[in-house]
């Protein structure tokens, strides 16, 4: 048995790998049905970026709390939300995470501390902070997190929170995903500064930038900082340098991106790819027990998409419950 | 006859022909070109739905991708307007008014007033309204009353090409500040619109119907499904008169009494929320200066009070279709005085 | 059963698919003559009475009031007493509306485009080539659907054409210049430029001016004048129309100013000022308007009347007026020249040529064809 240089056990890592591999399946899955037509509205997809979701999320438990972007469903799985609960929402059905009032773009599930997928963005920042807030108050060293897109961290919303976090020291965290684009606007065009830690510096926060499709740089980042959260030493933020492998959105043409780099990126800097480079050749996990969960997780999202299908419409009584509580 | 164009068309040529003819339009928004700053394509997208696609090419810097900062470019673009530009604002759908509402409602509508009618803010603010496009409860709304609510603004919600076009260039030289609704599950319809420039005045609305029977008053979408109502309904011998407001403020209230008071008999139908509406406010108004035209109580059709459901089975329940609002002229129909 | 004559739902102008019956203004058992009126039909442009285009016992009244119906829908059948009953209704029964033909349409576009100059004409033109054509010159402020009743009428006897003066219609909004010899200069160019020698000119109001003086001035150009409700015959002109139709700028405005156009002012349809509006709201129309009705109607008076010195033109002329035309009076009309075939009609405004088509259409055929 060769020892596990990882700073992850090796039913963790495979815990990590699955969760990694769900996501992926996840995605591809709906790009095949989204572009067969059975899925409506909107969705964003976050392949290439799973690294980065997991990284940070497999710090958390279900006391902590995050608050997502439109390009949620990643968080949602590394946070533990039911893929087949999400692939229901996706489908508009009765029995989905929101009772197929939310969608794609709006996919929560508050007893697993995911506060939401968001369709406005930068508006999860200040929602993290009133999670934080709460957490503080509660003082059991729970901590919450935020991720933005490079394009959203331009909201006031956001930079307004990165200010109170810091007033108010607050245990919350800050992730850029910075994938380059805003739907097809360069990172590189709408941000004024070359990187988010000197943002987080203005507003005189700690900031870290990492390779985001580097599973183990993520963790090993995001582990520093959730602690110092943890600990009551105030807010961070963390840039997590990804790349999104389809379009902003399904439909997306994306010809705004130079030719071939859709092919590079998924060749060279797929997270999962990486991944398990790294744990076979060290030797730690075999290249079978990472296909043994690949079948696995094909089957899942296979026996979702099935029961999504299956699964009731909502009908008209649906459509006025719950917009206020009722007694 | 004139050529047939969708609105999504008319609106792209409404904003061309402006900006060939008056250098202190500029427009801004994101992704309204697309690929800035990246390798590939410039122009890439036009605006999410390809409204504004080919602008740049002929107007090149004029049309600004902004951050993703409604705040920030949306409130220059008001400074802008306050300083001799003309600009025009995209915010893409009108939900994201929210993160930048004071910008309008504090800042562009209260110009001229507050500054004793020295400022003008000749600024359009062009976002897309109302659901059928399952984008769920933060993109689908209809959000008009949030915005006739404030004095010192316009809201104009056009229904076909050729209104699209008239009205996009009378807000773009009015110099108030304009809220520039386009209904997303309008754009491509077509219809005849001229290739030269024209003007639709803000503040007229629209007899898109003669009827003598029942007044149905509306705008947008609910335009369309308000027709295919009164078209039925003339088939059991009912004839409808629909009046399409276009603007919602300043509002045409002499269209809207001078209808009623010829048939006597009033629905308003609305894709926004039932409370406080433009439905709400029309029936009000109606109540106030014709209540003696009116033959029966006034009927309102609106989605119900919940926001827009993802679902397309609950989301097509929560619109308003024509099937409601030919039921709801039957019933005034069956009410009040003969 | 050649011995059955169907009434069917005309075609008037250009765009024309449908028609609503309002109303029969005969009934079953009348005996109807040519150009009786005999229904009123209200189309998305106007409203008009039908007049009858063949003679005969009408037997039976397919269409009912408030009907719509396309264009050659069975509206009547007329038929002699010794018809039965039931071969009018077999006749009925297998009526087949004639489908227009919508590629036929769309080959055949129903306007065409020319520049002339730096401005852009729309124009029709239709029947077949061959004998002198006859062009049709509108009014002020109006366009060649002025003509609905007529073009398609005429065209059957003759080649026709009609255009959109500059800045009317959906020609350039320019003018080439605002007196009548500066608009008749641009219709002797426009009429080289389709490769009209001479032609047999038919100008309404300002329109009939403008073929007055080209008459005058370029008598080679002109074979026969038919003025209808022409301008350039006398001082009035009724200003509050000139000046209101230039400045309208809502329905409101504009419908009472239509409604003087017209003997019955029902005809005024809501598309019909909608249509108008339109115009009127693009760029430039209304000062073009202004500037044309300033230097030709200053004050309230017509400042050219080339219809003076028609006498020595020489031409045939038929004149037409509405003897109600609250635009140009009818008194002008004794104006005329020498020899001019002068028609006055009653229960007819300025749009003589609307209102009264049928027997407009006949007297212009035969003027023409004379
Ligand atoms: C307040 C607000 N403005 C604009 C949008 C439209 N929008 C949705 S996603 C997107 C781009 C997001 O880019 P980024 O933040 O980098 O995230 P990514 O999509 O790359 O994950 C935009 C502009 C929105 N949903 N909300
Ligand atoms: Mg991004």
């Amino acid at each position: 048995m060769p020892s596990n240089p990882f700073p992850l056990s090796k039913e963790r890592l495979l815990e990590v790998y699955r969760t990694m591999r769900t996501i992926r399946e996840f995605e591809e899955r709906l790009h095949v049905d989204f572009s067969r037509g059975d899925i409506p509205g909107f969705v964003h997809l976050y392949a290439g970026e799973e690294a980065t979701g997991t990284g940070i999320l497999c710090h958390l438990g279900d006391g902590d709390r995050i608050a997502s972007t439109h390009r949620g469903h990643g968080h949602c799985i590394a946070k533990g939300v039911d893929v087949g609960a999400m692939m229901k929402e996706i489908y508009g059905k009765k029995g989905g995470a929101c009772n197929g009032k939310g969608g794609s773009m709006h996919i929560a599930d508050l007893s697993k501390g995911m506060m939401g997928a968001n369709g406005i963005l930068g508006a999860g920042a200040p929602l993290a902070c009133g999670a934080a807030l709460a957490a503080k108050y509660r003082n059991k060293g729970e901590i919450a997190i935020t991720f933005v897109g490079d394009g959203a961290s331009n909201q006031g919303t956001f930079l307004e929170s990165l200010n109170l976090a810091g007033v108010w020291n607050l245990p919350v965290i800050f992730v850029v995903e910075n994938n380059g684009y805003a739907e097809s606007t360069s990172r590189d065009y709408a941000v004024s500064v070359d990187s988010f830690v000197d943002r987080a510096a203005g507003f005189g926060l700690p900031g870290i930038t990492v390779d985001g499709t580097d599973f183990f740089a993520v963790y090993e980042a995001a582990g520093e900082i959730i602690r110092r959260a943890r600990e009551g030493g105030g807010p961070s933020l963390l840039e997590c340098k990804t790349v999104r492998f389809f379009g902003h959105f399904e439909g997306d043409a994306q010809t705004y991106r130079p030719e071939g780099e859709i092919e590079n990126a998924r060749a060279n800097i797929d997270c999962l790819k990486k991944f398990a480079a790294q744990v076979t050749s060290q030797g730690v996990i075999s290249a079978a027990e990472l296909e043994a969960i690949d079948k696995s997780v094909l089957a899942l999202i296979e026996d979702s998409v099935v029961k999504a299908k299956a699964a009731p419409l909502p009908t008209e009584a649906d459509l006025t419950t719950d917009v206020y509580v009722s007694y | 006859m004139a050529r047939k164009i969708s609105i999504k068309q008319a609106i792209n040529e409404a904003i061309d022909q402006e900006m060939t003819r008056d250098p202190s339009v500029i427009m801004m928004g994101e992704d309204i070109v697309g690929g800035s700053g990246s390798f590939g394509e410039m122009d890439a997208w036009g605006g999410v739905l390809g409204v504004t696609k080919g602008l740049y090419a002929k107007h090149g810097s004029r049309l600004l991708d902004t951050p993703l900062s409604e705040s920030a470019y949306v409130g220059a673009a008001v400074g802008a307007a306050a300083c001799g530009m003309r600009p025009i604002a995209e915010l893409m759908f009108i939900d994201f008014m929210g993160v930048c509402f004071d910008q309008i409602f504090n800042q562009a509508a209260k110009f001229r007033y507050m500054f004793g009618g020295k400022a003008q803010t000749p600024v359009v603010i062009r976002a897309m309204v109302g659901a059928g496009f399952r984008a769920a409860a933060q993109h689908s709304q209809m959000l008009t009353p949030l915005f006739t609510h404030i004095p010192g603004l316009k809201v104009v919600c056009p229904s076909s090409a050729y209104d699209a076009k008239g009205l996009l260039i009378q807000s773009i030289r009015d110099n108030d500040p304009v809220i520039f609704c386009e209904h997303k599950n309008l754009y491509a319809m077509e219809g005849e619109v001229p290739e030269t420039s024209y003007t639709i005045p803000l503040g007229e609305a629209n007899v898109v119907r003669e009827g003598k029977d029942v007044s149905i008053v509306t705008y947008g979408l609910m335009v369309h499904r308000s027709l295919e109502a009164a078209a039925t309904l003339a088939k059991e011998g009912i004839e409808v008169e629909v009046v399409d407001l276009r603007t919602l403020s300043p509002l045409d209230l002499d269209t809207v009494l001078d209808s009623v008071t010829k048939t006597g008999r009033l629905v308003c139908v609305d894709e926004a929320s039932p409370r406080c509406n433009i439905a709400t406010d029309i029936s009000a108004l109606v109540s106030m200066h014709a209540f003696s035209a009116l033959k029966a109580g006034i009927e309102m059709i609106s989605p119900p009070h919940c926001p827009v459901p993802f679902s397309p089975t609950l989301e097509d329940l929560y619109i308003p279709g024509s099937d409601r609002i030919a039921d709801a002229v039957r019933k005034t129909l069956q009410k009040g005085k003969k | 059963m050649s011995n059955i004559t169907p009434i069917v739902m005309p075609k008037w102008g250009l765009s024309m698919k449908e028609g609503t019956v309002t109303s029969w203004l005969v009934t079953e058992g009348t005996n109807i003559t040519v150009g009786m009126p005999i229904l009123d039909v209200e189309t998305d442009k106007i409203a008009n009475a039908v007049e009858a285009p063949d003679a005969g016992l009408l037997r039976k009244i397919v269409a009912h009031e408030g009907e719509l119906l396309p264009v050659k829908a069975l509206l009547g059948v007329m038929a002699d007493t010794d018809v039965s009953d039931a071969d009018i209704d077999a006749y009925i029964a297998s009526y087949v509306t004639p489908a227009v033909d919508e590629d036929e349409a769309d080959a055949a576009p129903t306007t065409l485009r020319l520049d002339v100059g730096d401005i852009s004409v729309r124009y029709a033109r239709r029947g077949n080539a061959g004998g002198t054509p006859v062009l049709f010159i509108h009014g002020f402020g109006g366009d060649l659907d002025n003509w609905l009743f007529n073009i398609d009428a005429v065209a059957e006897k003759a080649e026709v054409i009609a255009l959109d003066l500059p800045g009317h219609g959906q020609s350039t909004v320019r003018l080439p210049g605002t007196s009548l010899a500066d608009m008749a200069n641009f219709v002797a160019r426009f009429m080289d430029a389709i490769n009209v020698p001479k032609a047999h000119l038919v100008g309404h109001s300002m329109g009939g001016a403008i073929a007055a003086q080209l008459a005058v001035t370029q008598p080679n150009r002109v074979e026969s004048l038919t003025l209808i409700g022409s301008a350039g015959f006398g001082d009035e002109i009724n200003s509050s129309y000139t000046s209101g139709f230039a400045s309208a700028a809502s329905r409101k405005e504009l419908k009472p100013l239509l409604e003087q156009l017209f003997y019955d002012p029902s005809l005024v349809s809501r598309q019909l000022v909608d249509d108008v509006l339109k115009y009127k709201r693009s760029d430039g129309v209304e000062q073009v308007l202004k500037t044309l009705s300033e230097a030709l109607f200053p004050g309230g008076r017509q400042s050219e009347k080339p219809g003076l010195k028609l006498g020595e033109a020489g031409k045939r002329v038929l004149m037409l007026w509405g003897s109600d035309d609250k635009v140009v009076p009818a008194a002008h009309a004794k104006n005329a020249p020498k020899g001019a075939t002068v028609e006055l009609f009653d229960q007819a405004g300025h749009m003589v040529q609307m209102e009264k088509a049928g027997d407009v259409n006949r007297l212009l055929v035969a003027h023409v064809t004379a």
